[in-house]
């Protein structure tokens, strides 16, 4: 317990620290490029309380929204094809590897040609670089269904689209998971990434155009944003696995 | 038994072999018996002789290379719908995301059963194998013992007319081995179902079994049958007393050593260039 608490402290004391240094050195420095934090401060709470929250954060969520909920249904959808089917394996693992070596931002450009420079192509770039690490997890996933229980119910007479759904699902779930942890945080770079290529709006289009016009402290206000986006989304996240996977994490005998 | 009711289960020249690099391995060469209704039926042989492979191609999950597997009157060629089956690892069939109630009603649920029938079932079988209480835990808060009896309440919530049991008791201590032997003879009076059970200990054969089918080493053909007229309810301290225990359990012994043990096995069992993994049993 005392030692909960210790850590609960320091997880909350070394960021405050760090900002309070920040706050002197910044003040004493007169930076160009790193304005006081006062001065941050006051541009994140004209900024982002709420006047531009509609023109730049929401097409941003509704982008990496709509872009995340295809890379799971794609990454899952095919990651259970391909862990089911060795044949369809065998002939698609190539391919997949080496579209998942590709750097997806090398894409934009052809994006671009496709879709335009709408919502389109940013979406495909986020589910170009972001569906890998839900698709190689559900297919491992897949694979690592214990066979006893498949030979349970096969000796029970559940059948195929039963077996899928009834078992190899929810024992894939852990991993399936874990991979959509990892795609959550590459999705939020590829928004960035699409959003300072030919943008209208968005977070990451603000970063770019505060930096264009010099306006140093917007900027930094826009990546700070994008931190406080990031750590939500993950700790959103982290919560709701924990609900998900509660039977996965206590029959493993990990801390509840 | 003055005459041979029809059998339920028969088994008629039945032969497994696999594929493997330079030719075939046999597991199983020709086993004929047959099982009557409600009879328990004991399977014994020395270890990696083929019972499990046998047991799998009974239940419908591998096909015979060779001979029928008939289940009253019909031919078997994937699992029936009338049976039930238990396996050695209690822990892998046992499906963690799902509570006991749950885990024990999965099959049910896949053959079109309504949520309350269902919970019916669960409640009996579960009452029955004594983990009333236990029904909203999940599968790895039991221990082994528990979770083999939460497999053999999802057996019989199914209400098969067979039950097939590869080793059930093979993985947990001598005392609930015990216990779950006494618990599965409870279960078979009460229900009357036809059992097959796999086994390499002699005593439990013995101790459970109407019949005893010895096995004899890789690939399996039938050594011996042994009818173990032993009077029921069985005990396991009173009826293991019996001189005619002990005089059947020296008779199983000893057409395993005969047929597994020390000897070379006869030419024509001679096992295939491939198969060194023949059990090697005292």
């Amino acid at each position: 317990m005392i030692r909960r608490g210790l850590l609960l402290t320091l997880e909350i004391a070394v960021p405050v620290l760090l900002l309070a240094g920040y706050a002197v050195w910044a003040a004493r420095a007169q930076s160009f490029y790193f304005p006081p934090l006062g001065t941050i401060q006051e541009r994140f709470a004209q900024l982002w309380l709420f006047e531009r929250v509609p023109d730049d954060l929401l097409p941003s969520l509704r982008r990496l929204g709509i872009g995340y909920v295809l890379c799971v249904l794609l990454g899952v959808g095919a990651g259970l094809l391909l862990g089911v089917s060795r044949v369809v394996q065998q002939a698609v693992q190539p391919l997949a590897e080496f579209l998942r070596a590709l750097p997806a931002v090398a894409l934009i450009p052809f994006g671009v040609l496709v879709f335009g420079f709408g919502d389109s192509m940013r979406i495909f770039i986020i589910v170009v670089g972001a569906v890998w690490p839900i698709l190689l997890n559900t297919i491992d996933g897949v694979r690592g269904v214990d066979p006893g229980m498949l030979e349970m119910a096969r000796a029970y007479q559940v059948g195929r689209w039963g077996r899928i759904r009834g078992i190899v699902v929810p024992a894939a779930l852990p991993r399936v998971v874990a991979g959509m942890r990892t795609s959550l945080s590459i999705a939020i770079i590829l928004m960035v990434v699409s959003e300072m290529v030919a943008g209208r709006d968005g977070v990451g289009y603000f970063v770019l155009e505060s930096q264009r016009r010099f306006a140093i402290s917007d900027m930094w206000t826009g990546i700070i944003l994008l931190g406080i986006v990031g750590y939500l989304a993950n700790f959103l996240f982290v919560q709701a696995e924990r609900r998900l996977l509660r039977w996965h994490r206590e029959s493993k005998g990990l801390a509840r | 038994m003055s005459s041979s009711p029809p059998a339920v289960l028969e088994v008629a020249s039945l032969a497994k072999s696999y594929p493997v690099r330079g030719g075939r391995t046999e597991a199983v060469a020709g086993v004929s018996f047959d099982v009557a209704p409600g009879e328990f039926v004991c399977l014994v042989g020395p270890s990696g002789c083929g019972k499990t492979t046998l047991l799998r191609c009974l239940a419908g999950l591998l096909a015979p290379s060779a001979g029928e597997v008939r289940l009253a009157g019909a031919p078997v060629r994937r699992p029936p719908p009338q049976m039930g089956f238990v396996s050695q690892d209690y822990s892998n069939s046992m499906l963690p995301w799902l509570k006991v109630d749950k885990n024990v009603t999965f099959p049910l649920r896949h053959k079109g059963i309504g949520a309350r029938r269902r919970a019916e079932l669960a409640a009996e079988a579960l009452r029955v194998v004594g983990l009333s209480e236990f029904a909203r835990h999940y599968p790895w808060q039991l221990s082994g013992g528990m979770q083999q009896r939460v497999a053999i309440a999802r057996a019989l919530a199914y209400q098969p007319e067979i039950l097939l049991m590869d080793e059930p008791f093979a993985s947990v201590d001598a005392q609930t081995r015990g216990e779950l032997e006494d618990l599965l003879l409870d279960v078979w009076a009460t229900y009357g179902v036809t059992t097959v059970f796999v086994t390499h200990d002699i005593d439990e054969s013995v101790y459970l079994a109407d019949r005893v089918i010895v096995l004899s080493r890789r690939p399996s053909t039938v050594a011996r049958q042994v009818t173990v007229g032993l009077p029921r309810p069985r005990d396991q301290i009173s009826t293991k007393e019996l001189p005619e225990f002990t005089r059947l359990r020296t008779e199983v012994m000893r057409t395993i050593a005969q047929v597994g043990g020390g000897g070379p096995a006869s030419s024509e069992h001679r096992a295939p260039p491939g198969s060194s993994r023949v059990a090697a049993s005292p």
